[in-house]
C-alpha cells in the first residue's frame, strides 16, 4: 500500500513538473526552430530543410553584429560592474550604519525609480545627458541605466547583507578592524552570491533595454542589439522572420550563458527572500 | 601592439595636418537602410548624389546616417535633437510634420537658414506651388519635396470577374454604393474573403487618415479643415463614419481584424496578394514599392490581375469642389537643420539633390511622380496614367500645426466606429470634444449646429 | 528586539552610500522634480507650446479626471480599469500565486527535474523584451500559432487571441514572463524556515494544505508583502503589453504605462505625460501602504 502511494506520488510529481515545464517552454519552442528554417512561418515545425544560412546572413550585417558583440557587451558589462559595486556598498551602509528611516528610504527609492525609468522621464534624462555632453556615448547609456537600476539593486542586496550574522563583524571590530577592512574582508566574501544575483539582474535589464539607448545614442556604430534587431526589416516594414529570429537567438544566448554560469558557480537565489 | 597604436596615432595626426584646411563635413539622415526600408534612397545617395557632390566640392565629406526604425521613432529623435540645437545638417522629413516643428521653432524657413542663395535657386521655377507647399508652413518654405503621390482604389480583376461584377477588366465605380455593391458580390461568391479595404483605426497611423478617412470625406464635399476652422461636426463626417460602419460592422465587407490588430496594414497587403481582398484604397506607393515582382507582397501576374480605379465621391458630383472623383496627396522631402554649422554648404547639397540631373537619376532608382516639371515622368503607363487622371483632382492635407494631433483623433474616431464600440454619432461627439480640447473652441466649427 | 551595537559609524555609512546617492540624485531625483514641475505646465516637444510653455496649474490633472470622458476608450479612467485588471490577474494572481506554487512544489526537493523547471521559468524572465514579444506573437498567432495548434490537437476551436481576448493575452503573457521573480523570492523565503517547524507539523499529522496555510504562509508573510509591493509596482510600469498589442485593439490593452507613452512620446505632450506619471506614483504609494497596513494589522512584527 505504501509503495503504491509512493509510486503514485512520484508519478504525480513528474506529471506536474512536465506541465510546469511545458507552460514555460511552449511559447519559446517556435523561437528555437524558426531560425533554422529556410522559409518564414509562424507555426511550429521541425525545420525542413534544416539550414544555417540565416545565421550566415545575420553575420553579414556588420551593424547588427557589432551591436551585439561590442556595443551591448560594453553597455551591459559597464552598468553591471557599476551597479553591483555601488549597490553593495550602499546596501552595506543601509544595513550596518545607524541611518534613520532607512527602510522607508530603500522602498521610496524603488518607487521613484519606477516612475523615472518609465517613458515620462526620457526627456529630462535626454536633457541631462545632453548637458553633460554625453549624447551618443556608451558612458551616457551606462550612467542612466546605473541610476535607474540602483534602487532595486540596493533593495535586493540589502537582503543578503542583512542575513550576514553581525557577530562576525562585531568580533572583527573588537580586534580593531577598520570599517573598510571589515567590509572588504568579511562582508564582501559572504555576499558574493548576492552580488552575482544583482549582477545578472542588472545585465539582463540593460541587455533588453531599448528606450534608453534609443534616446541617447545616434551613431549606428554605437547602438546595442536591442535597437539593431529592428534592422532585419523589409522595405515595407515587416520583420524578416527568418533573420530576426536567428538574430534573436544569438541575442538571447549571452544572458542564458551568464545565468547558467552564475547558477552553477554560486547558485542563483535571493538570500533570505528579501525582507521588507 | 603598442607599436601599432603609435603608428596609427601618427597616421591620424598626419592625416589631420595634411588634410586641406578648408575641409568641411555634412551629415544627412533619412529613414532609409541598405537592404531595408527605402533602400533605393540609400543607393541613390551613396552611388550618385554624395560622390558627385564631393567631386564638385573638394574637401567636403558627406556622411549618410541610415535610420532603420519607424517613422514615429525618427520623428522623436528629430524633435529631441532639434530641441537642443543638434542633429544632422540635411534631414529627410515627412511633409505633415513641418507645421508642428516650424511652430515649435525647431525648424526655420530655408532662406532664413541659408540666405539668399535659396531664393535665387533655379529649381523653384520648375516646382509647382502645390508641390512646394508640401513642406511649407505659414507661407514660408521649409524644405524641398521629393515628389508627390496620389491615391486610388486598387482592385483584383480576376476576383471581381469571378464574383460577377460587371466590367471587371476596367471597373470604375461612380459612387460609394457601387463599391459596396461590388463588395457584396465578392463576399457572396467568396464567403471567407474580406473584399474591401479602406483603412481605419489607430494602428495604421497616418495611413488611416490619408488613405482611408480623407478619401471618403473628400467624397462628401468636405475636408477636416475648412475656411480656417476645424470641422468637428458635419453631415460629411457622419456619412463617412456610416460608410465605415457599413463596411466593417454591418456587412463585414472588410476585415475588422485587419483594422484593429497591431500589424494590420501588412496583413491588408498580404490579403490583397492572396486574393482575399479584392479592392484596396492606397497610394501609388502600393504599385511602386509594395506589389512589384520579387517583393514580399508581390501580386502574381500583376499586369493581368491588378487594376486601378478612381475613388468615386459618395454620389456623382458630391465630392470636394463638386467633383465626381477624389484623390489625396502627401509627400516627403528634405529640410535644413537651422543649427547647421555649414548652412550654405548644406543648402548647396539640398539644391544639388533636387537638381534636374540628380532627379533624373533618382527616377532610375525609384520611378514616381517627380516634383520638378523638367524631370519627365518615367515611361511607365501606370504612373503617367494615374498622374494625368488624379493630379487635377487631388487635395493635400492642411499645413496647420494641429494637423498631426487632429489626425490622431481622426484615427481614433474611425477605430471607435469600426470596432463597434461607438455609433457614428457617439464617435463624432467624442471627436468634437477631443479636437476642441486640442485646438480651442474658437478654431472649430460645427456644421450641424444651424 | 535588543539594541544592536553599531558596526558602521554614521559618517562611514554615508560615505559608503555616497556614490549610489550621487547617481540616484542625478538620474532619479532630478528627473523626478522635472516631471513634477512639468506636470503643471503645457510644455510639449513640438508645436507652439514647445517654444512658449505656460504654467497651467492643475489643468493637466483635471483633464485626466474629466468625468465626461473619463471612461471612454483611450482615456485615463478606462486605462486605469484595464491596468487594475492587468495588475490583479497577471501580477497578484498570476505571478505571485504561480511563483508560490512553484516554490512550494519544489520545496525541499533537489535534482534535475527541479533544476530544469526552475531554469525554464527563469529563462522566461531573463530573455530580452523584443525577443519575448516575437515569440509570443508567434505563439498566439491565429493561423499558425503554437497555442491554437495545441487547441486544434485536442479539438478546441481556434481563438483569435490578440483580437478577441487581448486583455487575457497580455495577462497570460505577463504572468508567464515574471513568475520567476516570485518563485525565487519564495524559494529563498521557504529555505529560511527552520526544518524543525515542519517536522513538528508532520508529527502532528497536518496535511500539505494545512501545513502551507497554518505554518508556511504566516512565516513568510513579510516576504509575501515585499513580493506584492515589488511586482505590483513593476507590473504597473511594465511596457511589455505594448510590444504584443500596441495598446489595441481599440485601446483594450492600453495600460497606463502605454497611455503615458502615447501622451509623452507620440503626442509629445509632456504636461499630460508627466501628470500621468505623478498620479501613477501616488497610486503605487497607496498600494504599498495598503500592503504594509495589512501586514501590520495581521499582528506582530518580525
Amino acid at each position: 500500500m505504501k509503495v503504491v502511494s509512493h509510486v503514485l506520488g512520484r508519478m504525480a510529481f513528474y506529471v506536474a513538473s512536465a506541465v510546469f515545464a511545458a507552460v514555460f517552454a511552449l511559447p519559446l519552442v517556435w523561437l528555437v526552430f524558426a531560425p533554422f528554417g529556410a522559409k518564414a512561418k509562424l507555426s511550429v515545425a521541425l525545420p525542413d530543410p534544416f539550414t544555417l544560412s540565416n545565421f550566415g546572413k545575420v553575420f553579414a550585417n556588420t551593424f547588427a553584429v557589432r551591436a551585439l558583440f561590442q556595443n551591448s557587451i560594453i553597455q551591459a558589462v559597464g552598468t553591471m560592474l557599476l551597479v553591483t559595486l555601488l549597490a553593495t556598498l550602499a546596501a552595506y551602509a543601509l544595513s550596518r550604519a545607524p541611518i534613520r528611516g532607512r527602510d522607508a528610504l530603500s522602498y521610496g527609492l524603488v518607487l521613484f525609480s519606477s516612475i523615472v525609468t518609465g517613458t515620462a522621464a526620457m526627456v529630462p534624462i535626454f536633457l541631462l545627458i545632453f548637458n553633460m555632453g554625453l549624447i551618443d556615448t556608451h558612458m551616457g547609456v551606462i550612467l542612466v541605466f546605473t541610476g535607474g537600476l540602483l534602487p532595486a539593486a540596493i533593495f535586493i542586496m540589502r537582503d543578503f547583507v542583512d542575513s550576514i550574522p553581525r557577530s562576525y563583524e562585531e568580533s572583527a571590530l573588537v580586534a580593531g578592524a577598520s570599517p573598510w577592512g571589515m567590509f572588504r574582508d568579511i562582508a564582501l566574501p559572504i555576499v558574493r552570491p548576492g552580488m552575482m544575483v544583482v549582477g545578472v539582474w542588472t545585465f539582463v535589464n540593460v541587455w533588453g533595454g531599448f528606450l534608453v539607448p534609443f534616446i541617447l545614442l545616434r551613431s549606428p556604430t554605437k547602438m546595442p542589439a536591442a535597437v539593431a534587431i529592428y534592422s532585419f526589416y523589409t522595405e515595407g516594414g515587416t520583420p524578416i522572420i527568418t533573420l530576426t529570429t536567428a538574430y534573436a537567438l544569438l541575442y538571447t544566448l549571452p544572458v542564458l550563458a551568464l545565468y547558467l554560469f552564475v547558477n552553477w558557480k554560486y547558485g542563483f537565489r535571493f538570500f533570505g527572500g528579501i525582507k521588507s | 601592439m603598442k607599436k601599432r597604436i603609435i603608428a596609427l596615432f601618427t597616421l591620424l595626426v598626419l592625416g589631420a595636418i595634411m588634410s586641406p584646411a578648408f575641409s568641411q563635413s555634412l551629415s544627412v539622415i533619412c529613414r532609409c537602410v541598405a537592404g531595408g526600408a527605402n533602400s533605393n534612397q540609400v543607393a541613390w545617395l551613396k552611388e550618385y548624389v554624395i560622390p558627385e557632390f564631393e567631386k564638385a566640392h573638394a574637401g567636403v565629406s558627406v556622411t549618410l546616417n541610415e535610420f532603420g526604425g519607424t517613422d514615429d521613432a525618427l520623428k522623436q529623435q528629430y524633435a529631441l535633437d532639434l530641441s537642443v540645437g543638434k542633429g544632422n545638417d540635411v534631414m529627410g522629413f515627412d511633409g505633415f510634420w513641418i507645421p508642428e516643428f516650424a511652430s515649435g521653432n525647431l525648424l526655420k524657413p530655408l532662406n532664413a537658414v541659408a540666405g539668399s542663395a535659396v531664393d535665387s535657386w533655379e529649381g523653384w521655377n520648375h516646382i509647382a506651388p502645390g508641390i512646394q507647399s508640401i513642406l511649407s508652413y505659414g507661407g514660408e518654405i521649409y524644405g524641398v519635396a521629393n515628389g508627390t503621390d496620389v491615391r486610388m482604389i486598387f482592385y483584383r480583376k480576376d476576383i471581381l470577374a469571378q464574383a460577377g461584377v460587371a466590367n471587371a477588366d476596367a471597373w470604375q465605380p461612380t459612387s460609394w454604393a457601387d463599391i459596396a455593391d461590388a463588395a457584396a458580390k465578392v463576399l457572396a461568391a467568396f464567403p471567407d474573403s474580406a473584399p474591401l479595404q479602406i483603412n481605419a483605426g489607430t494602428s495604421m497611423g497616418e495611413a488611416t487618415t490619408l488613405q482611408g478617412y480623407y478619401m471618403l470625406l473628400l467624397g462628401t464635399g468636405e475636408e477636416p479643415f475648412m475656411d480656417g476652422k476645424w470641422v468637428v461636426r458635419s453631415q460629411g463626417i457622419l456619412d463617412t463614419l456610416n460608410f465605415y460602419r457599413e463596411i466593417y460592422v454591418d456587412h463585414a465587407y472588410g476585415s475588422q481584424r485587419v483594422q484593429l490588430i497591431n500589424d494590420g496594414r501588412n496583413l491588408s497587403f498580404a490579403n490583397f496578394r492572396d486574393g482575399k481582398t479584392a479592392m484596396l484604397v492606397e497610394g501609388d506607393y502600393f504599385y511602386r514599392s509594395v506589389t512589384p515582382a520579387g517583393s514580399e507582397f508581390a501580386v502574381e501576374n500583376r499586369d493581368q490581375v491588378m487594376g486601378w480605379a478612381k475613388m468615386p465621391s459618395e454620389t456623382p458630383g458630391s465630392g470636394i469642389r463638386g467633383q465626381d472623383f477624389v484623390s489625396a496627396s502627401g509627400g516627403t522631402g528634405w529640410v535644413l537643420n537651422p543649427n547647421s554649422a555649414n548652412p550654405q554648404l548644406a543648402w548647396e547639397f539640398l539644391a544639388f539633390m533636387n537638381s534636374k540631373a540628380a532627379r533624373d537619376v533618382w527616377m532610375t532608382y525609384q520611378p514616381g511622380i517627380p516634383a520638378r516639371d523638367d524631370v519627365p515622368v518615367p515611361n511607365n503607363a501606370f504612373l503617367t496614367d494615374t498622374a494625368a487622371a488624379l493630379l487635377p483632382l487631388t487635395v493635400s492635407r492642411p499645413n496647420n500645426d494641429f494637423y498631426a494631433k487632429v489626425s490622431e483623433q481622426i484615427q481614433l474616431m474611425t477605430e471607435n466606429v469600426v470596432s463597434g464600440q461607438m455609433t457614428p454619432q457617439q464617435a463624432m461627439d467624442a471627436y468634437a470634444a477631443a479636437v476642441t480640447g486640442i485646438v480651442g473652441a474658437d478654431a472649430t466649427v460645427d456644421l450641424l449646429a444651424r | 528586539m535588543h539594541e544592536r551595537r553599531t558596526i558602521l559609524p554614521l559618517r562611514t555609512g554615508l560615505l559608503f552610500l555616497g556614490p549610489a546617492a550621487l547617481f540616484i540624485g542625478a538620474f532619479i531625483l532630478l528627473p523626478f522634480f522635472w516631471i513634477a514641475g512639468v506636470s503643471f505646465t503645457n510644455r510639449s516637444l513640438t508645436g507652439i507650446t514647445a517654444a512658449n510653455p505656460q504654467f497651467v496649474g492643475l489643468q493637466n490633472y483635471l483633464k485626466l479626471f474629466d468625468l465626461s470622458t473619463f471612461m471612454n476608450p483611450g482615456q485615463f479612467g478606462s486605462s486605469l480599469v484595464i491596468t487594475g485588471q492587468f495588475v490583479f490577474w497577471s501580477a497578484i494572481v498570476g505571478q505571485a500565486v504561480l511563483g508560490l506554487v512553484l516554490a512550494w512544489f519544489f520545496y525541499r526537493r533537489t535534482g534535475w527535474v527541479k533544476e530544469s523547471v526552475q531554469t525554464l521559468a527563469i529563462v522566461a524572465w531573463i530573455i530580452p523584451d523584443v525577443v519575448v514579444a516575437f515569440a509570443w506573437n508567434a505563439f498566439l498567432d491565429y493561423d499558425g500559432g503554437t497555442l491554437n495548434w495545441l487547441f486544434g490537437l485536442v479539438g478546441i476551436h481556434k481563438v483569435d487571441w490578440l483580437l478577441a481576448m487581448p486583455l487575457l493575452s497580455i495577462i497570460l503573457f505577463n504572468a508567464w514572463r515574471g513568475s520567476a521573480f516570485s518563485m525565487l523570492l519564495f524559494s529563498s523565503a521557504l529555505g529560511s524556515i527552520p526544518p524543525s517547524y515542519l517536522e513538528t507539523a508532520d508529527v502532528a499529522g497536518a496535511g500539505p494544505w494545512q501545513r502551507l496555510k497554518d505554518i508556511i504562509l504566516p512565516l513568510i508573510r513579510t516576504h509575501i508583502v515585499t513580493d506584492l509591493i515589488l511586482i505590483t509596482l513593476w507590473t504597473f510600469n511594465t511596457f511589455g503589453p505594448f510590444l504584443l498589442t500596441g495598446g489595441g485593439p481599440a485601446f483594450r490593452t492600453e495600460v497606463v504605462s502605454v497611455l503615458t507613452y502615447r501622451m509623452a512620446f507620440k503626442y509629445f505632450d509632456f504636461g499630460t505625460g508627466s501628470a500621468l506619471g505623478m498620479v501613477m506614483m501616488l497610486i503605487n504609494l497607496g498600494f504599498a501602504l495598503v500592503y504594509l497596513g495589512l501586514l501590520r494589522r495581521q499582528g506582530g512584527s518580525r
